[in-house]
């Protein structure tokens, strides 16, 4: 295990060597398909993307939390969460190749 | 929205692309993320979020149908955090 950190520039060099556009247009595309996703989650559409996962938009009711330090109560705002569910072939992928038999 | 609707999005806004060029820049950006995950790595996009893998232990579960005791392997699960600005925009808080 590397315990490598990959960002949007490895995701932009990635696409600059698989379909040849410039650098700068490749980094511009990984940005696209970021902000895409994210506009719909915030439209409060689901995204789902077949053999990844699924992202999805869950709504908390307002509930009573408490500072730990101080141990006083707080009221916790509703709020969204997003969660992410991998898919079968993502999560099975993971485990062949971290995991083999 | 589903893979199929993100590329047409994207193909959308960028006329001057083949679509087939678009489909592989969405797809090369899943597998490269998948790839990551697959050798243990981290993924992180500022803004909108990590993904990262989570091990877990062998351990002895039970069928709870019938209470019999089974081995589970250890297991690697992906893992999602959500980014700052993401989480703020959910909740309405833009800028």
């Amino acid at each position: 295990m590397s315990d490598r950190t990959v960002t949007r520039a490895e995701l932009a060099e990635a696409v600059y060597e698989e379909v040849g556009l410039s650098r700068n247009e490749s980094a511009d595309l990984v940005e696209a398909v970021l902000n895409e996703m994210s506009n719909a989650l915030v439209e409060g559409e689901s995204v789902k993307i077949s053999s990844f996962g699924s992202f999805s938009i869950r709504s908390k009711g307002e509930r009573i939390g408490r500072n730990p330090k101080t141990g006083e109560e707080v009221p916790i705002s509703p709020r969204k969460v997003l969660s992410f569910r991998p898919s079968h072939v993502l999560k099975n992928a993971i485990n062949d190749s971290l995991y083999p038999e | 929205m589903t893979r199929s609707e993100l590329i047409a999005r994207i193909a959308q806004q960028n006329p001057h692309l083949y679509h087939r060029d678009v489909e592989r820049i969405v797809t090369t950006i899943f597998d490269e993320i998948t790839d990551a995950l697959c050798q243990g790595d981290r993924v992180e996009l500022r803004g909108f979020g990590a993904f990262s893998v989570k091990h877990r232990e062998a351990r002895v579960g039970r069928n709870p149908r019938t209470g019999e005791s089974v081995s589970v392997d250890a297991k690697a699960v992906p893992f999602f955090k959500t980014g700052k600005l993401l989480r703020e925009r959910l909740n309405g808080d833009e800028e």
